[in-house]
């Protein structure tokens, strides 16, 4: 059997359980508001996180289909892109916001 | 001066502008200007029964209390109300109240401004339309005019 060396690098590495929850049509794409997932650890930022999503399913290969107009936020906070999510304890992921 | 009178709500109940209008008046002790805005859910021509606003609890008061930390080291108020709701609105609704008292109204004036601005750009708040006819409508899309106008803020008052 032979084994890609991305999959055998995350056999080699552990997984960190994280919360995510969406909101908005990237809540309605994903099919649910809130999740635990277990990331492998060579996803580091918040665009890998994205794009690791974006190849689970269908569903969030259409929520993050232009990942560059999904914002993010780290416990609570608005983040960008290239933020580091070590120790995140909640990664939030939703449209530009259109309150006030 | 004493400390500001801070107030921030986010709710699903009704509020009443008059009312928190009058709790800015005397937030200090010399308040000479209360600039208040209201923002209302239109039905944009007789198209939409109501907006549907979604919030993510929490974050919605959390950074908006970043943005009124932010409103009182510019500008010397002595009162601050943000009223922001969420759930279905009809046409008519307030969405929003946002209120700034001070001695003098140009601080008054550019602080509700400001406040208004950074709401619209950074507030975790999403619209969803709602037809007269009973479809569901779509997600409101943000404006690229919100971003310019929260932007301007940057290079100074």
């Amino acid at each position: 059997m032979i084994i890609s060396a991305p999959v055998f690098a995350m056999w080699l590495n552990s997984m960190t359980e994280i919360t995510l929850v969406y909101f908005a049509w990237v809540r309605e794409r994903v099919g649910k508001s809130e999740e635990r997932v277990s990331v492998p650890d060579t996803v580091t930022t918040i665009e890998e996180l994205a794009a690791w999503l974006k190849t689970r399913d269908e569903a969030y290969d259409h929520a993050f289909e232009n990942p560059a107009i999904v914002r993010a936020a780290i416990d609570r906070k608005h983040v960008r892109p290239n933020a580091s999510i070590s120790g995140a304890g909640e990664i939030a992921f939703f449209p530009p916001m259109t309150g006030g | 001066m004493a400390a500001p009178r801070v107030a921030l709500l986010i709710t699903a109940e009704p509020f009443d502008a008059a009312a928190e209008t009058a709790a800015l008046q005397t937030s200090g002790s010399d308040v000479g200007a209360v600039a208040t805005f209201v923002g209302l859910c239109r039905s944009e021509g007789g198209i939409l029964s109501g907006l549907e606003l979604e919030h993510y609890p929490g974050m919605a008061e959390e950074e908006i209390s970043r943005v009124i930390a932010d409103a009182l080291a510019r500008w010397p108020l002595d009162g601050v109300t943000v009223i922001h709701r969420h759930g279905l609105m009809r046409p008519g609704d307030g969405i929003v109240f946002v209120g700034t008292a001070s001695s003098h109204r140009a601080a008054a004036f550019s602080a509700c401004e400001f406040l208004m601005d950074y709401l619209k750009t950074r507030a975790p708040f999403w619209k969803k339309e709602h037809r007269l006819d009973g479809s569901t409508g779509g997600w409101v899309a943000a404006k690229a005019e919100d971003d310019a106008a929260a932007s301007r803020w940057k290079s100074g008052e």
